[in-house]
């Protein structure tokens, strides 16, 4: 149960778009076509997925205060270190699925193109990093496998979000916005709008 | 200063903003700004890494091969965020403990990244330097309207200085009532949708066609 109550949450009323603003950036920029949106979104779950117990790992059994006592340290504290450990988790390991697809898929590589290295610096990524660490604090995710749903449920949640926003942008194409408001601006207030909506979700419990 | 110095400086204010032209940098843009205090913070947090950022990445564009400068910049990034936050900590525990994961997000703003990649590393230190400061900037400017806005429609306060009287509200039998919209995220969508309205109505040559 408490599973599951991660899993939707994460996705439905934590969405890391309509709750907070994380990977707006790509979100803005790659939410053109529903096909881009589409690949961009499962690479992003990917990655989030592979890097989030990765860094739970990490952060369990060398960051966190009186993590290392198994190694006969107990009183070192390396919790300060903890930005740039999860930042370089996350950099290595897009440059690894990188070097995968370019190996294995060379299409799909040049498909996805310059927004694959892009992701490293995805805020999304990084957020569910910082959230999964903030959780472990407050003894929310308790395991390696609470770590890897809260993954899937994030990315899966920044997914629904942009493909969602992608589909409406291209209806938006023939209609007539304001000259001043046409890009971006609009595209501001349609995620507002979707926001206001998602809103409904929260209290959902099991 | 130089004139074109100057420019570095001024130009991200407005016709060249990181927020509301470039789009960079809106998430936690948008997340902060439920009141005016912890807004400022992160603008000024935002400002220090940027800017030194910016300084050090431009010594160092000669030295760093093009292949491996992403990994290099993350961790200059990630050094000084980690400066930071430990200041903030020192200093307005209060205020970090609202900012919670956002300042470590400091990290992934692409505007840090993307004036580096722009700007910096073909650059000299000094308008680097500059240029860095300017983009920090001109994003606090947004951070602070936004803010400003959502505090005062929202809690009726301006940071934490009582506005609207006490008297005006409803229980104290006026006709006055806080609009709670205003503290949900949606809000600050909103705000900024409407922010890049007005700013794109007054400079025409920014409107897409």
């Amino acid at each position: 149960m408490e599973m599951l109550n991660i899993f939707i949450r994460s996705i439905f009323i934590d969405n890391m778009v309509f709750a907070f603003f994380f990977g707006m950036c790509s979100y803005i920029a790659v939410s053109k076509s529903v096909k881009t949106a589409l690949g961009l979104g499962a690479a992003v779950t990917f990655v989030m997925v592979m890097t989030v117990p990765l860094n739970y790992l990490l952060y369990q059994f060398v960051l966190k205060p009186q993590a290392l006592a198994w190694a006969g340290l107990p009183d070192v504290n390396l919790s300060f270190l903890s930005f740039i450990v999860f930042i370089a988790t996350i950099a290595a390991f897009v440059q690894l699925v990188e070097m995968i697809v370019e190996k294995f898929s060379p299409t799909l590589y040049s498909q996805l193109g310059i927004f694959l290295p892009l992701i490293a610096v995805n805020c999304a990524i990084m957020g569910g990093s910082l959230f999964m660490q903030q959780k472990v604090d407050a003894l929310q995710i308790t395991s390696v496998w609470q770590s890897i749903v809260y993954g899937l449920g994030s990315g899966l949640g920044w997914w629904l979000a942009i493909v969602m926003m992608a589909a409406i942008r291209e209806k938006t194409t023939y209609s007539h916005i304001p000259a001043a408001l046409k890009g971006p601006g609009i595209a501001f207030i349609i995620t507002g709008l979707m926001g206001i909506a998602f809103m409904i979700f929260s209290g959902i419990q099991f | 200063m130089s004139s074109k110095n100057f420019k570095y400086l001024t130009g991200p204010f407005s016709a060249n903003n990181p927020v509301i032209v470039q789009i960079l940098g809106i998430c936690s843009a948008l997340a902060v700004t439920v009141q005016l205090k912890p807004a400022i913070v992160m603008a000024l947090s935002v400002t220090v890494v940027t800017a030194f950022a910016n300084l050090v990445m431009s010594l160092l564009r000669n030295g760093v091969p093009a292949r491996i400068r992403i990994i290099v910049q993350l961790v200059v990034i990630a050094a000084l965020v980690i400066l930071v936050d430990q200041v903030l900590k020192a200093y307005v525990y209060e205020v970090s403990k609202q900012l919670s994961v956002y300042v470590g997000l400091i990290i992934t703003n692409c505007i840090v990244m993307g004036r580096i990649e722009a700007f910096a590393l073909a650059n000299k230190p000094w308008p680097a330097l500059l240029d860095g400061i300017g983009n920090g900037l001109g994003y606090g400017l947004i951070l602070v309207v936004v803010a400003f806005f959502r505090e005062l429609l929202g809690s009726g306060s301006l940071l934490g200085y009582r506005i609207v009287p006490e008297s005006w509200y409803i229980a104290e039998g006026g006709y006055y009532a806080n609009c709670g919209l205003m503290l949900f995220p949606p809000m600050a969508l909103i705000i900024v949708g409407c922010i890049i309205w007005v700013h794109r109505s007054r400079n025409k040559d920014l409107q897409e066609k």
